[in-house]
């Protein structure tokens, strides 16, 4: 093609211009690109399942197990990183290639879905599997509801967050038992900062862990009513007297010397928290129980030397939420996307009411050190931790899902950013709530 | 010419005209976006963080130029010579320039662990900081961490422009009685010009994109400190899944990256650019 010198010159001064914004543009390109990924399946009944890596092992056998009984209706399972996971779901749930069973966290995320009309009511389809849903424990059903409607099944593990302590350095600074109470935490913090150690780990620098202080605090002072408010889109909800006084008491906490120095800085994706505690430069940590896995990789002979103590979250004095009752991650669950014929709506039922929480569901899950949401699993359970956990699960009237799941997207993110504002002493218990207040209905 | 404008137009203007489209709706990424006008411009232009990520952003900007580019300038130079020590140097200064943001920003992490991490190894408590957690320090941390990460590509360019630069212009100053001090500003700095336009249009431009590295580090934190605008983009966006907002946000990108690459064409001359070879 012969083009004129002239306007040839223009044209690629006019590129070279450009080309070094392409990196600029590049952003933009990633908001606008979209998911792929291919839900097709081979036949009318057969369906495409998506998980995470982290629930393949519990998940991939059961499925095997369902394909290899049922040719007729295949499940083709995917299994992406959480983060890739969480991207890759909502640009697919509501394109032709979402995958009919949908794994979700329930809460926030589940909400929007049922909003949109993207996930099923499976309340009518549950309706006569009583022996299934009847082993699961309720209080870990109900986060897979909306509106008292049956949305979303738990498929994984239950992890609460628990209070970990190590004996050993409690025993040398004189403490024998475990706090049972706000003011005897706050004495063993002293009594541990005079024996030179730092009472409490915390990971702040993976900013998820402060939610878990807020939430618990939030639990014991004004019960599970007031995180109810909060979801249920109460005009100033934050600014519960609960929150402003949980708000007050981590800030306290914070000046009091609680946690270790520079926390801010300290990874809890890396397990860094965990190891303040285990080697004993800490004597408390908050953390969900899947944290106790990688105890043995920091001390193989922790647990076995009995140095583990694990306890519920201390009471608030004068608190209306029950002491029993505990936080964290109730569970991972399978929707059924609305987009799914009733052919795979049937397959996608039958599996996991015959696959999910049998025995040999059941028994993967416990050979890898995790408890399932089932009632009734203490006694085959494999450790004294897993065992004290699960009594705990069974005695709580009420498991709150971790807030930053519970919110909503938006929430959750000014949640993340406002807690990190609290812990390092930027804004007030005040602040705290209002800021949060703007976020209440969007 | 044909295949490089089509993959220009798919992968560029089209995702930009799409952004900013997406810019006056309301859009979850869930259900349909709906046309809600400028309000999301109203909303991101009157909200002080906006303006705070802007001025970190430009912090950043600044900053990382007058770190990186003196420092790529003194190894891309010294790298350039023949000896063959600086050889095996070389290899090991480009060292990062192999390795993804991610595994750097997972990898410094660790090391200003203020518990495990480098001050601790080696018993130095001046280092065992709460670096990343503290207001004051961690844009600052942020931005030596990316210069640890892009100096070894900006010393390869001027690596390369060095080593073009004609040894003849050496050997007459040489004669004229000119000192190593004397050759560099006057003769390595000239020259190297157009290089030094180059580096530095990558530099600023791409100093908008960084975000994997930031968002690894602190994820925007503590509170506030690190948001620069590409992450709160990112966490506009993804996050908080408000693609109307964020797309306001990837916009005033574009703009600023545009509005910079072409003035800095303007200021530096770019295109009126000749070769340095002619002549020597």
């Amino acid at each position: 093609m012969k083009i004129p010198t002239s306007s040839r010159r223009t044209q690629g001064r006019t590129v070279k211009r450009l080309v070094p914004a392409i990196a600029a543009l590049a952003l933009a390109t990633t908001l606008a690109a979209c998911g792929g990924g291919t839900g097709a399946a081979s036949s009318s009944a057969g369906l495409a399942a998506w998980s995470t890596t982290a629930d393949r092992p519990n998940i991939e056998p059961s499925i095997a197990d369902w394909n290899k009984s049922h040719p007729e209706a295949k499940i083709s399972d995917s299994y992406f990183g959480t983060n890739d996971f969480k991207d890759k779901i909502r640009t697919a749930i509501n394109s032709p290639q979402a995958p009919t069973l949908v794994y979700n966290w329930g809460g926030g995320t589940l909400k929007s879905y049922v909003d949109a009309g993207l996930v099923k009511d499976l309340t009518p389809e549950l309706a006569d599997k009583k022996d299934f849903t009847d082993k699961i424990v309720p209080s870990i059903m109900d986060t897979g509801k909306i509106d008292g409607k049956t949305y979303a099944v738990p498929a994984s593990s239950t992890a609460p967050v628990v209070l970990y302590m190590n004996k050993d350095v409690l025993a040398k600074a004189g403490i024998q038992t475990a706090p049972a109470t706000w003011d005897e935490l706050l004495a063993d913090v002293q009594t541990l900062k005079k024996a030179g150690v730092a009472p409490i780990a915390l990971g702040g620098g993976s900013k998820w862990p402060y939610l878990m202080w807020m939430e618990y605090l939030v639990d014991r002072e004004g019960g599970p009513e007031v995180m109810k408010n909060i979801l249920a889109n109460k005009p100033n909800a934050w600014s519960d007297p609960a929150v402003i006084k949980s708000a007050t008491m981590i800030q306290d906490l914070v000046k009091a010397g609680g946690y270790e120095e520079g926390f801010a800085s300290v990874s809890a994706d890396t397990n860094a928290d965990l190891a303040l505690m285990v080697t004993g430069r800490a004597g408390f940590l908050l953390q969900g129980t899947w944290a106790y896995s990688g105890i043995e990789q920091i001390d193989a002979n922790f647990v076995k030397d009995g140095k583990l103590m694990v306890a519920p979250f201390p009471a608030v004095a004068g608190g209306k939420g029950d002491p029993k009752n505990i936080a964290g991650n109730p569970s991972v669950y399978w929707s059924i996307s609305s987009k799914a014929t009733d052919e795979q709506t049937k397959t996608a039922i039958d599996y996991i009411t015959t696959n999910v929480w049998n025995d040999s569901y059941d028994s993967t899950m416990i050979g890898q050190g995790q408890i399932p949401p089932v009632q009734g699993v203490g006694p085959k359970l494999n450790s004294d931790f897993s065992k004290q956990v699960e009594q705990m699960i069974t005695d709580a009237p009420n498991f709150q899902q971790s807030w930053d799941l519970a919110l909503s997207p938006k929430a959750s993110t000014e949640f993340w950013t406002q807690l990190d504002l609290l812990f390092s002493g930027s804004s007030t218990p005040q602040q705290f709530a209002d800021n949060m207040n703007k976020t209440i209905g969007e | 010419m044909l295949p490089a404008l089509a993959m220009f137009l798919a992968f560029a203007i089209i995702p930009l005209v799409i952004a900013l489209g997406l810019s006056f709706t309301s859009w979850d990424g869930l259900t349909a976006p709906e046309f809600n006008g400028i309000a999301n411009w109203v909303s991101r232009l009157t909200d002080p963080l906006t303006y705070h990520a802007l001025w970190l952003t430009f912090q950043v900007i600044v900053l990382s130029w007058l770190i990186q580019t003196p420092m790529s300038v003194l190894i891309g130079v010294f790298i350039a010579g023949k000896q063959r020590y600086r050889a095996v140097l070389a290899a090991l200064y480009f060292l990062p320039l192999i390795m993804s943001s991610a595994a750097i920003a997972i990898a410094f992490k660790a090391l200003l662990d203020p518990n495990y991490g480098v001050g601790h190894a080696f018993g130095l408590s001046v280092l065992s900081r709460d670096w990343l957690g503290s207001q004051t320090y961690a844009l600052y941390v942020v931005i030596l961490v990316i210069a640890w990460q892009f100096i070894p590509f900006h010393s390869l360019l001027y690596q390369a422009a060095a080593r073009q630069i004609p040894g003849s212009l050496y050997e007459a100053s040489q004669i004229d009685g000119a000192g190593r001090m004397r050759q560099f500003f006057s003769i390595t700095l000239p020259m190297l010009r157009n290089t030094i336009v180059t580096s530095s249009t990558l530099m600023i431009v791409g100093s908008l994109t960084y975000f994997d590295i930031v968002y690894v580090l602190t994820q925007g934190g503590p509170g506030y400190a690190t948001r620069i605008l590409p992450l709160d983009m990112y966490l506009t966006g993804f996050s908080a899944s408000d693609l109307g907002n964020a797309s306001v946000l990837a916009v005033i990108l574009v703009i600023i990256g545009l509005a910079i690459a072409l003035a800095l064409t303007r200021l530096s001359g770019f295109n009126r650019m000749t070769s340095d070879q002619e002549g020597a």
